[in-house]
């Protein structure tokens, strides 16, 4: 927190739970529930790209979508430029979409294959804003150029471009509105590496241009190094370590993130390094481990670990908060 | 898109030619001589043969089709046995009357079968969700004479709202369009509700709603149309059952349709009448397929006509 406290904050979440029932018997009673983001608070500060990366199934995209109101929360409070939008009405949330906008994934399904490109990227600004017709036509056109596509692509329908051009087209719906924050969900996974880096810079680049802010939601801990200023770590519904992205990747203290960074491959051969083997699979988010989520596979597990909850806490020099009872000891 | 137009227009001639030439034999294995039917039963034989060389029924069966299509092409379906006059006159004037019918029955399909479907996923695993689509598993089981006699039964003799049989005015077609039309409904509700709840699940409905677009455009601007295209195929197939069931609801409703002078037609042993209108038929559904086929385009942009 040595940068990052200087500037505003412009998303924090405190407590997002979102479990999701289990329906079962013959009456559809809620016989279970999935804790797919399990008390989870952080913040994200103006201007700057935080990213969420962890195992599937950990409750990161989940966390993006609660946050968009895409599902409706559980509990929890997501103060976006101070004012909670799980208050908000239907109709006062659609009006605060305006500020917060997401690429999905798959650029082959997050586009209305009956629309065509320009409709796509018109539709919000018709709805958010006040702007004439003539004028968003305009916007539409400089905001294909702005992502490195031709203007007259406006006319044409999604199934006509390659999956790089597709995701430059989400993109470019997803700043029609003037957004202050864009949630990125693995808005670049389904890419090729060589494309990946394109739109990758893309984004920087108009990270740079509109003072954006990005929550970068990955599991690719390449793509993160790249783009982040700040990383956390989430496993099975929770918050295990955040911090700096220098000192998540130069100095992990959570045993999961050293796992988890030990399984990017390293291409000079010379350097042989260790790698940290994990036991077993994830846990069923529907009935998680006692104590310390991450105990049933931790190689430094104790008795106390099963019993007790470990909160997020500061831990050493660095800007690392870790939730485990022997950060300090492992370090 | 014209080239497609007149190349799906071709394609149908060979399927035609095949209609023509399966109703033509099946009409020359029907028991019975239509020679010996007509001259009535205290006939001669030399009457009976007279007649038969008259028809032509004594040619070659190859013979006799040909000189069948070549008249057909110039528009001439023969000569009923019945009543003497042109099978096409016939049929043009009972025509009208089945695709009117039809036309009420389709509407009956799309209108309930989409709005049960959009709401059934809307609201899946509610009560509402699961109530619509038992009354489709009922609406599919029913037999629709069966149907036909109960509507009747209820909306004209017990509470007199419909008139019970006969054609004209619009109360005459509501029971027989609901008769038609509700198996079809029930079909196309099932079929909307599956499509629909996939449409629901992609990304771009995320992406709608994230734009902030309302609930009920993105149900039936963004998902819906994307819902669209397995249904139009179900409505077109189901324009096939349609004509077939006209056979019994303009039975049942007393309507003097092309169904039923169908019936009439082949209980009478009318060879030139069955084949004729059978023919007519055919060409209809094929038509009907021809507009499913190119209406995909209009639906869906990925499909590439040529």
């Amino acid at each position: 927190m040595v940068t990052s406290t200087k500037k505003q904050p412009l998303l924090k979440v405190t407590n997002l739970k979102q479990y999701f029932p289990i329906k079962g018997g013959i009456f559809s009673r809620t016989v279970n529930h999935v804790k797919a983001v399990d008390d989870v608070s952080f913040t994200v500060y103006e201007g700057e790209t935080l990213s969420i990366v962890g195992e599937s199934g950990c409750g990161k995209s989940t966390t993006g979508r609660s946050i968009l109101r895409l599902e409706n929360p559980t509990s929890g409070e997501v103060r976006f430029n101070n004012i909670n939008l799980l208050d908000l009405t239907k109709r006062e949330m659609r009006a605060a979409r305006k500020d917060i906008q997401v690429i999905f994934q798959d650029p082959f399904a997050s586009l209305n294959p009956r629309q065509t490109v320009g409709r796509i990227i018109e539709e919000a600004m018709e709805i958010l804003t006040d702007m004439p017709r003539e004028k968003r036509l305009d916007r539409v056109k400089e905001l294909l150029q702005q992502v490195g596509l031709r203007p007259e692509y406006a006319y044409r329908y999604p199934h006509e471009f390659s999956g790089g051009q597709r995701q430059r087209i989400g993109i470019a719906r997803a700043l029609a509105t003037n957004p202050k924050l864009i949630i990125c969900d693995e808005a670049v996974s389904a890419l090729d590496v060589s494309v990946q880096a394109q739109v990758l810079n893309l984004l920087k680049k108009l990270q740079k241009q509109y003072n954006l802010t990005y929550l970068f939601i990955s599991h690719d801990l390449g793509v993160v190094r790249h783009i982040s200023d700040r990383v956390m770590v989430m496993y099975l519904g929770k918050v295990v370590e955040i911090g700096e992205k220098k000192d998540i990747f130069d100095h992990p203290q959570h045993p999961y993130t050293k796992a988890l960074l030990s399984a990017i491959p390293e291409p000079d051969r010379t350097k042989r390094k260790e790698r940290v083997i994990l036991k077993g699979d994830v846990p069923s988010p529907i009935n998680p481990p006692t104590g310390c989520r991450f105990h049933t596979r931790c190689p430094f597990a104790t008795e106390y670990c099963k019993q007790n909850e470990p909160t997020i806490e500061q831990v050493g020099d660095k800007t690392n908060r870790v939730a485990c009872f022997y950060a300090e000891e492992l370090s | 898109m014209f080239i497609f137009i007149v190349r799906r227009v071709l394609q149908t001639i060979p399927v035609l030619i095949g209609v023509s030439l399966v109703v033509f034999l099946i009409m020359q294995m029907v028991p019975g001589d239509p020679a010996v039917l007509l001259a009535g039963e205290s006939a001669t034989e030399e009457q009976v043969n007279q007649l038969r060389s008259q028809l032509g029924l004594d040619q070659p069966l190859y013979i006799q089709y040909f000189d069948y299509i070549k008249n057909v092409i110039q528009g001439d379906l023969g000569t009923s046995i019945r009543s003497n006059r042109p099978v096409l006159d016939e049929i043009l004037v009972r025509l009208p009357v089945t695709i009117e019918l039809a036309f009420w029955s389709i509407v009956v399909t799309v209108v309930l079968g989409l709005l049960a479907g959009v709401i059934s996923a809307t609201k899946q695993r509610s009560l509402t969700d699961v109530s619509i689509m038992v009354a489709a598993l009922i609406g599919v089981s029913l037999p629709n004479f069966w149907l036909g006699l109960m509507l009747i039964l209820y909306f004209s003799v017990q509470f007199q709202i419909f008139p019970v049989s006969g054609w004209g005015t619009f109360a005459h077609i509501v029971l027989p369009a609901l008769t038609l039309g509700t198996s079809g409904a029930a079909i196309v509700a099932r079929m909307t509700r599956s499509s629909m709840l996939e449409v629901i699940r992609q990304d771009y409905i995320r992406t709608a709603k994230a734009k902030g677009v309302k609930q009920r455009y993105i149900v039936y601007k963004h998902a819906l149309k994307n819902a669209l295209v397995p249904v139009i195929t179900v409505v077109g197939l189901q324009f096939g059952a349609l004509l077939g069931g006209t056979v019994l609801t303009e039975s049942v409703f007393a309507i003097n349709g092309l169904g039923r002078m169908i019936v009439d037609a082949i209980r009478m042993r009318d060879l030139p009448l069955v084949q004729g209108s059978i023919l007519v038929v055919s060409a209809l559904f094929v038509l009907v397929n021809l507009i499913v086929d190119i209406s995909y385009k209009f639906v869906d942009k990925k499909v590439d006509l040529n």
